[in-house]
């Protein structure tokens, strides 16, 4: 053998390779290039017209030292730590609910889905309309005699109030709860309810476990979503928002890239939010990894 | 390799059947304002047997423009504005015109100087101007005379623009049990002081409409750069005009003020709160007349320079800007693009164009029934405001986007009263004057290659 191929084996790699060819080439020229021209990028200054200038680590150095930057990052955090528990925690009660069987179960559950094949641009424009002085929302509260805030002009209310519209949209998250608790094998409730565990304790020490792999999974997908949360606040605001409340990072990272024009600090931007995002899920997982129970693993 | 790969060159067609060169241009007007222009494009069409031009109603040009030129397709003719111009020319996205006027005879003599001065850069001309456009005061006539003033009698300083505000300013408020109106000045110190009142009439607001929240300085003598590397946000006549600003809150409350701007209709609606009378003096352009000639026409309205903090007699203050033609870096067709700009820019053509769009010509001879012709009855106070020597362009500086960005996030801190003028402005300046010596360490860099790129034109 000593590692050379036969003839034989040699024709079967080139016929192979050229078999998945496309691919290869697609992946090549719109995937691995753009990646690796971006990070080459980060280290230059660019600005898309003008051929990029190596410019070593400035970019990210500016970042360290750019107020915004930061404030953009406390933003993103701030959105994804209440969003993340909520959305997630809302979700599962839907879907435990939406598994028992109650009256017109696909009709609720066509209904708690739909909110999540809305374009999001849309369900924006609905918000807006909602959320605006004197809008419906601000209706229903004097109706209660309850004064309305600045939902959308007052900073300290911006991310409060995208986080709320933002759980609307648990639709997808609920499908795959569905489905993993579908898959609970009846037995264990009922060997539990003859030991006597109320409802509570079937949730705490049945459901959550055999579910886990379905609520990592939505949490690293949820950690994702939110570190790149970009259309709502971008069309609900127009921008960053009143003090900058909801420039997220995603849109601090537009409006470099394609307001002004600073390529270069976008793309380091960028490389930096892919790092975070690795982190995280890193972290994520070395954290659960105690208490996520795949089936057939005893 | 070359065969499988056809769509990648631009193979549409650059001659029209009767073989006419086809000049492709875009431009950002849609509406009445296209119309305009389509009726200018299809005049110079009908006098042509050699170029044809395709107009096109493009969407976001600045940015549409930007990119088809890095990718190297882009337009033969483009219609921007005069404050893009300094920055799409140090990206290389222009091509400069100089050589094309020097044989065209068309020179700065011809134009309103500011307007023309607006079109340079660096030495260079990169555009010949379409449609200018200069700011005013508007006053509801109605609501003067209502509130005892002389309708025919706009403010003439900024202090006796307050005095106006307040007077046209009517607010509802329970006194002694009774639910009353009253005007704002006729409020008690104190009634003043608790800001218990909801508004129902506004004299003024600066945050309406909103569009030159970064330029208010202007009008209090205030510069935001000192036209090379310095920026000046944070000097007193600035901090001036932002203490003003944030008077208004501090006046009328911020929640006040926040529940009467909640009720505001749509801009170019007949709710826009001008138009409807909920606020009676705004800062608009003269393209103000065809809204309120289309949505209230019954308005009795007058436009009259907006009061600057010390009038100059000199000249009123206003912020000049400008739509303009210029050629994309790589355009195919660039000398039939000229011809085009070229004839826009006789003085028939901008006069159709400008009285289609309802503005007035950037060129310095106007014929003599102009202003007669012309459908806005204040058309003379715009064109008086463009030739005086206190109306000012918005800062060519290439980060113009942070920074006015940066001075609306001071603004908003100031409004909002979470920080001192002082403090705002000078984290603007701050933040800014960074961004701005990296830019002018950009430019050093290719200041040279530049200059003889462009001069070998």
């Amino acid at each position: 053998m000593g590692g050379a191929m036969t003839r034989g084996e040699r024709q079967n790699l080139v016929k192979g390779l050229a078999f998945i060819s496309p691919w290869i080439i697609g992946f090549a020229v719109f995937g691995l290039y753009p990646i690796l021209a971006s990070l080459y990028y980060s280290f230059c200054d660019y600005d898309v017209l003008n051929k990029p200038a190596f410019i070593g680590t400035l970019n990210y150095q500016d970042m360290v030292h750019d107020s915004v930057f930061w404030k953009s990052m406390y933003n993103t955090a701030y959105f994804a730590l209440f969003s993340i528990p909520l959305g997630m925690a809302l979700a599962l009660i839907i879907a435990v609910g939406l598994n028992q069987k109650i009256m017109a179960r696909s009709v609720f559950r066509t209904a708690y889905f739909l909110p999540s094949i809305v374009p999001l641009v849309g369900v924006s424009m609905i918000w807006i309309w909602l959320f605006n002085g004197g809008g419906l929302v601000d209706h229903g509260l004097s109706w209660l005699g309850l004064p309305s805030p600045g939902w959308l002009t007052d900073e300290h209310w911006v991310k409060p109030t995208l986080v709320l519209s933002g759980v609307w949209q648990v639709g997808g998250t609920i499908v795959l709860f569905l489905a993993a608790l579908q898959d609970v094998p009846k037995s264990l409730y009922e060997s539990a309810q003859i030991d006597g565990a109320s409802a509570p304790v079937q949730l705490r020490h049945i459901t959550i476990p055999m579910i886990s792999p379905v609520i990592y999974f939505n949490l690293v997908m949820g950690i994702i979503g939110s570190l790149q949360e970009f259309v709502r606040p971008f069309v609900m605001l127009g921008g960053p928002g009143p003090n900058r409340s909801a420039l997220f990072y995603a849109i601090n990272l537009y409006q470099n890239a394609f307001q002004y024009l600073n390529m270069g600090y976008a793309c380091a931007m960028a490389w930096v939010l892919f790092v975070v995002i690795i982190l995280l899920t890193w972290g994520v997982t070395v954290l659960s990894r105690k208490h996520v129970h795949y089936g057939g693993e005893g | 390799m070359l065969l499988i790969m056809p769509g990648c060159g631009d193979d549409r067609p650059t001659h029209t059947p009767d073989g006419r060169v086809i000049v492709r241009y875009w431009e950002k007007w849609t509406g009445f304002e296209a119309e305009a222009m389509r009726a200018v494009v299809d005049d110079f069409n009908a006098s042509q047997d050699r170029i044809f031009v395709k107009m096109l109603s493009v969407s976001g040009v600045d940015q549409k423009l930007l990119l088809s030129t890095a990718g190297g397709n882009p337009p033969d003719v483009a219609g921007v504005w005069t404050h893009t111009i300094n920055v799409f020319a140090e990206k290389g996205a222009l091509t400069p015109l100089d050589s094309y006027t020097e044989q065209a005879g068309i020179s700065r003599e011809n134009y309103i100087p500011a307007i023309y001065d607006q079109c340079t850069h660096r030495g260079f001309l990169w555009a010949l101007p379409t449609t200018p456009a200069t700011l005013a005061l508007h006053w509801n006539k109605t609501l003067f005379e209502e509130a005892g003033l002389d309708p025919d009698t706009p403010p003439r300083s900024i202090e006796e623009f307050e005095r106006f505000a307040e007077r046209l300013t009517i607010v509802e408020l329970d006194r002694d049990g009774e639910r009353v109106r009253v005007r704002f000045d006729e409020l008690t110190d104190a009634e003043k002081q608790a800001k218990n009142f909801s508004i129902i009439q506004l004299g003024h607001t600066p945050k309406f409409p909103g569009w030159w929240l970064e330029l208010w300085g202007f009008w209090f003598d205030g510069r935001l750069w000192d036209g090379d590397s310095q920026i000046t946000v944070d000097t007193q006549a600035n901090v001036e005009a932002y203490r003003w600003y944030g008077s208004y809150p501090e006046r009328f409350g911020r929640r006040n003020l926040d529940t009467f701007g909640a009720s505001f209709g749509n801009f170019a609606s007949p709710q826009d709160p001008f138009l409807s009378g909920q606020v009676a003096m705004v800062i608009q352009g003269e393209w103000m007349y065809n809204f309120i000639d289309q949505f209230a026409p019954q308005l009795s309205w007058g436009a009259a320079p907006f009061p600057a903090m010390h009038p100059d007699p000199a000249g009123e203050v206003t912020v000049l800007e400008s739509d303009v033609l210029v050629i994309p870096r790589g355009a195919r067709h660039p000398d039939e693009a000229f011809e085009f700009i070229r004839y826009v820019n006789t003085q028939a053509a901008l006069e159709k164009l400008n009285l289609g769009q309802r503005k007035f010509s950037p060129l310095a001879q106007v014929s003599e029934d102009f202003i007669r012709r012309h459908p806005n009855p204040a058309i003379k106070v715009f064109m008086d405001l463009a030739a005086s020597q206190n109306a000012r362009p918005w800062p060519t500086l290439p980060i113009w986007n942070e920074y006015k960005d940066e001075i609306r996030i001071a603004s908003d801190r100031i409004y909002a009263g979470d920080t001192t003028v002082e403090q705002a402005l000078a984290d603007v300046r701050d933040r800014v004057q960074h961004k701005l010596d990296r830019a002018l360490r950009r430019w050093d860099a290719v200041e040279d290659q530049r200059l003889a790129e462009w001069g070998a034109r």
